[in-house]
């Protein structure tokens, strides 16, 4: 389809607190809904929006963590989270959420939707993009 | 607005979708069914149990094309068309269906 566009939604703020994560991923699933080339990108504080075990019953706010999960529904399948920003965090890849999608072009089998990137790989990954939104 | 089931009043949006996802019992199904003039079967059943589980898990309600996608996974290939999910949900099965089952409308639906 040649009016897909590839779209980057860069999350760097802490999950709750603000309303920036929870608008980024509604937005992200709504432009995904549109089978538009959805990608996002986490950095410095946004990595905490997709860490493992998120409790927010003292805080009278919805845990929204378990719908990143669905991300993978909406083929949204690439999700690129920065590696200095987990470092200076003292965070791995085995803190974060186990985001998974189905490659329908390798019958179906199940692939790891996160990458971790350099800030200079991540540097060339949004030149190729169309549209880049900050959040 | 509301609507009435087993003689109690629960609290609607004004486009009659719940406004308390904790209201929803069977009965406010059929009741919204019945205002638009549909019996609900076992295959409507099938699909309003199936959204209930995907908002309990992902606590969103699906879009329509990923809700196809899934439930034809789920349920086989012959369900997960969306003429068969529009001849079950012909107001849309996003939208109709999520109503019945007390969810909020698709995030993605206009």
């Amino acid at each position: 389809m040649s009016d897909t566009k590839k779209f980057m939604y860069i999350n760097r703020k802490a999950p709750y607190g603000t309303i920036y994560a929870w608008e980024s991923l509604e937005v992200v699933l709504i432009g995904a809904a549109f089978e538009q080339e959805v990608a996002m990108a986490f950095v410095d504080d946004g990595v905490y929006q997709i860490l493992k075990g998120q409790d927010t019953s003292e805080l009278g706010i919805k845990n929204f963590s378990p719908t990143y999960s669905a991300l993978g529904d909406y083929d949204v399948n690439k999700i690129y989270v920065e590696k200095e920003s987990l470092d200076a965090r003292g965070l791995t890849v085995d803190d974060l959420l186990d985001l998974k999608y189905e490659d329908e072009d390798d019958d179906w089998a199940e692939k790891d939707s996160i990458q971790v990137v350099t800030s200079q790989e991540l540097a060339e990954i949004l030149e190729q993009q169309d549209v880049v939104f900050s959040f | 607005m509301g609507i009435e089931v087993n003689g109690k009043v629960l609290e609607t949006d004004e486009e009659g979708y719940l406004a308390n996802l904790n209201d929803w019992e069977p009965a406010v199904a059929e009741a919204m069914a019945k205002e638009d003039g549909t019996e609900l079967t076992e295959n409507h059943w099938e699909v309003i149990k199936f959204l209930r589980e995907y908002y309990e898990e992902y606590q969103i309600a699906p879009a329509v094309r990923v809700l196809t996608k899934a439930i034809g996974k789920k349920l086989g290939k012959d369900k997960g068309n969306s003429k068969y999910l529009y001849e079950l949900f012909p107001y849309g099965p996003g939208k109709q269906a999520c109503k019945y089952a007390g969810l909020p409308k698709p995030t993605g639906c206009v």
